[in-house]
């Protein structure tokens, strides 16, 4: 439904007279079948509203090509256009209109008669749980309840496409749910959505897909379990004062490690085949040494880890 | 006709708006209201040259003028408005459906020439009883001018808005755009009291044309060439500055 492929964004700054060049979107690639939530994540600045804004026809690509729903962004924006719902992350109402003349608006822009943009309109409030809401003005709505109506707007005219810009984000944990439960609604009635986050549990459990994005190039892109059994095995965190450095050296090279980092002088992160029976052969080298462990964990990956172990950073501090 | 068809949609949605919010359309009319009250009774010795010194004469001669720098003030601060929907995110909501840009642009900007039509009655109303006469005939006339007045202004205010984001250099820019075509077209003060090199310069300014004419409407001379002149030159220039900013529109809002 999206195939991209070099999709690359620069833009211009200026600051004091020198102008540089940011490389917001270095190049790229991914596919997108019908029909699933494909999730891309990353961290803020990473490139996702870009890449976003480029495929929704907001932005014009420095290069790269891609197709969306069939039609070329480059040289038929006005055919993806067609086929193409767009949710920005601040939304786009005005304060002094009623979510169902917003619908009805929507739906004559996408060029449906007056009539049928009414029904539209009625069956979407219906649809998205705001018709008892539907007649106040949209400055009056709770977070949730705009977030609805934006959504809503996205998709009166029944697109096949869904981009959607951090939906979730700033809301609390009901209305949180709730999105969830109506992207996936979207997904089973066959729409394919894109969509942008940051956040680790969203990605994991609302996605099928994801793309992990990191300054301005996709990293990794699979589904979620696929890439968490990719790093395989599982993680053991160390805790220790100071002598991280020399730990990590000491265990280099154990048969029963696949990795290890040191991060920062007091935690060590080693990802190993198996946990259970990695722990004690990891105390008895340590203190073997003389190093004192202070705390030792165990856990499943996390696409936090994935992060880490593509980027080198962990999203959650980035 | 497609296009018309989505004038017709942006243009009601801001319709809708205006009925809203009214208050705008009044605060619009605050401002010459006062000048009427407190500006006017001074041009009378002012204007004694010009007519019989009477102040409905004054009047005839004011009034007009300060419909034009109605139509060209508030006109050229529409600006602000579509900055606000730029980044309340309205327009990009547009961008994203097949609407013609075209009628993004003149949806609002027929909005404005209606905002403009209900303040000018407010004046023209306010002013009969202190002896301002106009024909009907001639009344249409001065309309369809200040129409066309009206789309110009909100067509440069759109275009500029479009190329300077930033609300204060917007606020500046505009400023510096508003007074000389003000000052240079006697909107306040008739240019008739000016010396002949500020006349001479005068004439290169449309809105002179067009203040003017209304005059002339305003005398009931609506015979006078001046009123077919300067309803040409701003016909013109009205699709001239429509023309920019529809391209401008289409081109950053593509």
């Amino acid at each position: 439904m999206i195939e991209a492929k070099g999709l690359r964004k620069s833009f211009q700054t200026r600051r004091r007279r020198k102008t540089a060049v940011v490389e917001a979107v270095a190049g790229v690639d991914l596919k997108v079948a019908e029909g699933e939530i494909f999730g891309f994540l990353g961290p803020n600045g990473a490139g996702k509203t870009t890449t976003l804004r480029m495929f929704a026809t907001l932005l014009s690509p420095d290069d790269g090509e891609a197709r969306v729903a069939g039609a070329d962004l480059r040289t038929e924006p006005a055919r993806v256009r067609r086929s193409i719902g767009y949710v920005a992350q601040g939304g786009g109402t005005w304060d002094d209109v009623t979510a169902r003349q917003e619908l009805v608006l929507q739906a004559r822009m996408h060029g449906i008669g007056k009539a049928a943009a009414q029904e539209r309109a009625a069956a979407a409030l219906e649809a998205f749980n705001l018709t008892e809401y539907g007649d106040r003005n949209c400055k009056t709505y709770s977070g949730g309840q705009r977030r609805r109506v934006d959504i809503a707007l996205g998709v009166i005219h029944q697109p096949k496409v869904l981009f959607l810009d951090e939906p979730t984000s700033g809301l609390d944990p009901q209305s949180r749910a709730h999105m969830w439960d109506l992207v996936r609604k979207l997904r089973d009635e066959g729409m394919t959505v894109f969509l942008t986050t940051h956040y680790l549990d969203e990605a994991d459990a609302l996605c099928d897909r994801i793309a992990i994005i990191d300054h301005g190039e996709v990293v990794a892109e699979d589904t979620p379990d696929a890439l968490k059994r990719a790093i395989s095995g599982d993680v053991v965190t160390v805790g220790l004062t100071g002598t991280a450095q020399k730990a990590a050296e000491l265990l280099t090279g154990q048969p029963y490690l696949r990795s290890v980092e040191a991060r920062d002088d007091d935690e060590l992160r080693l990802t190993v085949e198996a946990g259970q029976t990695a722990i004690p052969q990891v105390m008895r080298t340590l203190e073997g040494a003389g190093i004192e462990l202070s705390t030792i964990e165990l856990h499943r990956p996390t696409l936090d880890d994935v992060f880490l172990t593509k980027t080198g950073r962990s999203l959650r501090e980035s | 006709m497609k296009v018309s068809r989505d004038v017709w949609i942006v243009f009601q949605r801001h319709l809708l708006l205006m009925v809203r919010s009214p208050l705008w359309v009044f605060l619009g009319v605050a401002q010459p209201v006062v000048y009427m009250a407190l500006f006017a009774p001074l041009l009378k010795p002012a204007l004694s040259s010009l007519d019989n010194g009477s102040m409905a004469a004054a009047y005839r001669i004011y009034i007009p003028g300060m419909l034009v720098a109605l139509a060209l003030g508030g006109g050229l601060y529409v600006g602000f408005g579509l900055l606000a929907e730029l980044s309340s995110g309205v327009i990009e909501r547009a961008r994203v459906t097949p609407i013609s840009r075209i009628a993004l642009l003149l949806g609002r900007a027929l909005r404005d020439v209606v905002t403009l039509a209900i303040q000018a009655a407010i004046i023209i109303l306010l002013s009969l009883p202190l002896g301002l006469f106009v024909h009907v005939g001639d009344l249409l006339l001065a309309y369809a001018l200040l129409a066309l007045i009206s789309l110009t202004s909100s067509a440069i205010s759109y275009g500029i808005a479009l190329k300077i984001s930033n609300a204060g250099v917007l606020g500046q820019v505009i400023n510096n755009l508003a007074q000389p075509l003000m000052l240079l077209s006697g909107t306040l003060l008739p240019l008739a009291l000016a010396p002949l090199w500020l006349r001479r310069v005068a004439d290169w300014n449309p809105f002179s044309w067009a203040v003017s004419g209304m005059r002339a409407l305003f005398a009931g001379h609506a015979a006078d060439a001046v009123v077919w002149q300067s309803i040409v030159i701003m016909a013109g220039i009205a699709v001239l500055t429509l023309a920019w900013s529809a391209r401008l529109f289409t081109r950053s809002v593509r």
